[in-house]
C-alpha cells in the first residue's frame, strides 16, 4: 500500500550511545508523506533520542537520516526544514503570541506582509486570534499547546515533530487535543512524527505506530495490527492489557501453531516465531474472554462455536464504570476478564462466584521472546 | 482574665524594631547631618559654622573671585563628568564581559559550575586594597605588561600605563565584574534550555538566539548587575587613588580631600549629597523601567 508513497524521512541503521549506554541499537524505518507516525515506548526506549536526532539536537553515533532524500545528520537544527512542538512548549516568555509565531518567519526572511498574513492564518487555525497580543504566561495549558503548534507549523515544515505534547495537560483536555491534533494533521497535510509513552494516545491518533523497546524496533504497523497481532511479548504487554500463559508448542503448521496450556487444553491459533517442541507465550486479551454464570446456558458469543470453555471462580473485581475487570481463578491460574457494562443493571459477579469462561482460539496469539 | 494573644502585626512592628534602630542611627541621622553640613558655612579654622547657605552648592559650578563675583568653573564639573562616564563605561564593559562568562558557567556540568562560581567569588576573599594594588605592579613602569612588550621587542620605550583614566577603568571593571556575573548567571541559569533549542529549531542562528532569546531573558540579571556595579563605581575612592595617582579624581576622592586636606566640610558634604542624589535618580529610573517592562 505504501509502495507509491513518497518517503518523508528515512532512518537508516541509526545507533546512538551515551557513554556505555546504548540508547538505540541500529534502527531503520521510513516515514511517509502526509502520515501521522507515532514512536511509542516506555521511558528510556530511545524514542525521544530518535526525535531529537531528526530535529538536529543530537547526532547519531552511526547511521544516517534523510529528509525527502537529502542527508540531514550534518545540518544544524536551524538549517533543517523540520519543526518541533516541545514537551514543555518552550514558548518565548518575553514575546507575545504573534511574535512567537512570527519568529521563525523573520529568521527565514519572509517579508512583513506575507509574515503578518501567515501569523493571522495560524492564529485562526488554532482558534487563538483574539489572544494575539497576549504573552504565554497569560494562557492556559491547552492554549499554550495550540500556540506551540501554530508556531511550529507557521514556517511550513516538511515534517512536524511532536515530543509528548499532551503529557502536561489534564485528562479531559488531552482527549480534546487528540482530536484537534488529528484534525490539524489532516487539514495541513504535513507529516506528523509524534512521540509518546501513552499507548492509548498512539492507538487513537496514528496511521502507523513504531513500538520501540530496549533501543530496538519491537513492532512497526497500524494501530490495529499492533494491538491484535503483536510481534512479540513485549508489544502485547506494552499495548493494552493481556493475560500471558506459559505454553508448550506441540506443532506448527504455516501461520498457525498448536500449543498446550498449563490448564491442559490444546489451542491452535496464529503465531509469531513459534518452533515445535519449544516453549512460548499465549497472549489472551481480557475483553476477548467471555464469562457466564456457571448455571446459565451459554449465550455469550465468546463461549459458542468452538470456544475453549473453562470453569473458574471470581477472585477479584475492579469496577471501572463502563467496564468491570474481573480476576478469575482457573485451576490455580489467575486470568483477567473484562466485561462491558452494556446496561445500567448489567449482571455483576460477586467475588467467590463460580463462573464459566471461554475464548475463541483465533482471538489468542502465540508469541515468542 | 483574658489570655495575652499574639498578633502577627505586633511581631511585624517589634520584630523590625532593631533593624529600624540601626538604620536610623547609622543611616538616617548621618544623612541628615551631611545635608545640614552641606548647607553650613566653612569655618575660619576648618570645620564649619551651622547656618543655611547654598554657597557650597554654588561652588560646584562657580568660583568666587576677590571681588565677590561668580565665574563659571568647569573643574568640579569635569570630575563629576568623569565619574559618571567611568562608572557608565565600567557597567557597560562588565555587562559585555559578564554575559558570555555567565552563559558559559550556566552551561557547565554540575560540579564544574560550582567550581567556576567559586572562582568568580574568590577575589572577595582578598582585601580590596591588595587586589587593586596588584594592578600597580601589572601596569606600572617596569611592570608586567611593559616588560613583556619590551621582551617581545614590540616597543622600545612606552608611556606609563599607570595613572591614566584607562588604568582607573581597568581597576573598576576588575573590582566590580563579579557583581555583574553573579546576577546574570542567576537569570541565565533559570532559562529553560528548551527555549534555546526552540530558537534553533525555528531557524534562529546562534547570533539570533543570543540577541533575541538569551539577552532579553538575561535582562533582569543585567539590570540587577548594573545597579551593583554602577552605584559603587560612582563612589569609588580606592581605584582613583592607587591607579589614577591622584591626578585624575573621581567624586569619592573629591569628597575625601574636602574633608581631609581641603578642610572644606560644607563643600565635601555638598558633593556627597550630589553623589547620593545621582544614585537615587539612577535607582528610580531603573525601578520605573522595571515596572514599565512588567506592563508590556
Amino acid at each position: 500500500m505504501t509502495m507509491t508513497r513518497k518517503k518523508a524521512i528515512e532512518v537508516v541503521d541509526v545507533a546512538k550511545s551515551f557513554g556505555t549506554f546504548q540508547a538505540l541499537k541500529g534502527v531503520s524505518f521510513d516515514i511517509y508523506d502526509n502520515e501521522f507516525f507515532t514512536m511509542l515506548g516506555p521511558s528510556g526506549c530511545g524514542k525521544t533520542t530518535l526525535l531529537r536526532m531528526i530535529a538536529g539536537f543530537e547526532s547519531p553515533t552511526s547511521g544516517t537520516i534523510r529528509l525527502h532524500g537529502r542527508e540531514i545528520v550534518d545540518l544544524p537544527p536551524h538549517k533543517r526544514r523540520v519543526n518541533t512542538v516541545f514537551q514543555s512548549y518552550a514558548l518565548f516568555p518575553h514575546m507575545t503570541l504573534e511574535q512567537n509565531i512570527a519568529f521563525s518567519l523573520e529568521n527565514l526572511g519572509w517579508e512583513k506582509q506575507r509574515r503578518e498574513a501567515r501569523v493571522a492564518q495560524m492564529l485562526d487555525l488554532v482558534h487563538m486570534t483574539q489572544f494575539a497580543r497576549r504573552k504565554p504566561a497569560q494562557l492556559s495549558g491547552g492554549q499554550r499547546q495550540r500556540i506551540a503548534l501554530a508556531r511550529a507549523l507557521a514556517p511550513e515544515p516538511e515534517v512536524l515533530l511532536l515530543d509528548e505534547p499532551l503529557s502536561a495537560l489534564d485528562l479531559k483536555l488531552r482527549q480534546a487535543m487528540r482530536d484537534e491534533l488529528r484534525e490539524l494533521q489532516r487539514a495541513t497535510g504535513i507529516t506528523f512524527v509524534f512521540v509518546t509513552h501513552d499507548q492509548e494516545e498512539a492507538l487513537d491518533m496514528s496511521d502507523r505506530i513504531c513500538v520501540l523497546g530496549h533501543g530496538e524496533i519491537q513492532h512497526l504497523g497500524t494501530p490495529n495490527e499492533i494491538y491484535e497481532d503483536p510481534e512479540n511479548r513485549f508489544v502485547a504487554d506494552f499495548i493494552g492489557e493481556t493475560n500471558f500463559l506459559d505454553v508448550e508448542v506441540i506443532g506448527v503448521d504455516g501461520n498457525r501453531a498448536t500449543v498446550r496450556t498449563p490448564l491442559g487444553q490444546t489451542v491452535t491459533t496464529f503465531h509469531k516465531g513459534a518452533v515445535a517442541g519449544s516453549r512460548a507465550t499465549l497472549s489472551l486479551r481480557p475483553e476477548k474472554i467471555g464469562m457466564e454464570d456457571q448455571a446459565a446456558s451459554l449465550t455469550d458469543t465468546s463461549l459458542q462455536n468452538g470456544a475453549e470453555v473453562m470453569e473458574g471462580r471470581i477472585s477479584a473485581r475492579n469496577y471501572m464504570g463502563g467496564y468491570t475487570h474481573y480476576t478469575v481463578d482457573v485451576g490455580g491460574i489467575a486470568l483477567r476478564v473484562s466485561r462491558r457494562n452494556a446496561t445500567s443493571h448489567s449482571q455483576s459477579f460477586e467475588i467467590g462466584r463460580p463462573v464459566k469462561i471461554g475464548f475463541r482460539h483465533d482471538s489468542a496469539r502465540v508469541l515468542t521472546q | 482574665m483574658k489570655p495575652a494573644r499574639f498578633h502577627l502585626s505586633d511581631f511585624r512592628i517589634w520584630g523590625l524594631a532593631p533593624a529600624w534602630v540601626v538604620m536610623i542611627l547609622t543611616l538616617v541621622i548621618p544623612i541628615v547631618i551631611v545635608i545640614m553640613v552641606s548647607l553650613a558655612s566653612r569655618g575660619a579654622y576648618g570645620g564649619f559654622d551651622w547656618g543655611f547657605s547654598p554657597a557650597s552648592y554654588i561652588q560646584i559650578l562657580f568660583e568666587e573671585d576677590w571681588d565677590g563675583n561668580l565665574a563659571f568653573t568647569p573643574q568640579y564639573l569635569s570630575i563629576i563628568g568623569r565619574t559618571l562616564l567611568l562608572s557608565a563605561l565600567t557597567t557597560l564593559i562588565c555587562a559585555v564581559l559578564a554575559l558570555p562568562a555567565a552563559y558559559t558557567i550556566a552551561q557547565a556540568p554540575g560540579r564544574m559550575k560550582a567550581v567556576l562560581i567559586y572562582l568568580v567569588t574568590l577575589p572577595f576573599w582578598v582585601s580590596m586594597i591588595v587586589r587593586v594594588y596588584a594592578w600597580i605592579i601589572i601596569l606600572g613602569n617596569d611592570g608586567v605588561i611593559e616588560k613583556t612588550l619590551r621582551g617581545l621587542g614590540l616597543v622600545a620605550d612606552m608611556d606609563s600605563l599607570l595613572f591614566t583614566d584607562g588604568a582607573m577603568l581597568t581597576g573598576l571593571v576588575y573590582s566590580y565584574i563579579p557583581l555583574m556575573i553573579l546576577p546574570v548567571f542567576a537569570s541565565i541559569e533559570k532559562l529553560d534550555p528548551a527555549l534555546i533549542e526552540a530558537s534553533h529549531d525555528l531557524y534562529g542562528s546562534r547570533w539570533v538566539t543570543a540577541r533575541r532569546v538569551i539577552l532579553p531573558l538575561a535582562m533582569p540579571g543585567l539590570m540587577a548587575g548594573a545597579i551593583l556595579v554602577f552605584v559603587p563605581s560612582l563612589g569609588a575612592v580606592l581605584e582613583p587613588i592607587l591607579l589614577g595617582g591622584g591626578k585624575s579624581m573621581m567624586m569619592g576622592n573629591l569628597i575625601q580631600t574636602q574633608f581631609g586636606g581641603g578642610r572644606n566640610w560644607p563643600f565635601g558634604a555638598a558633593i556627597a549629597v550630589l553623589l547620593m542624589a545621582l544614585v537615587m535618580i539612577f535607582l528610580m529610573v531603573n525601578a520605573l523601567r522595571a515596572k514599565g517592562a512588567e506592563h508590556v
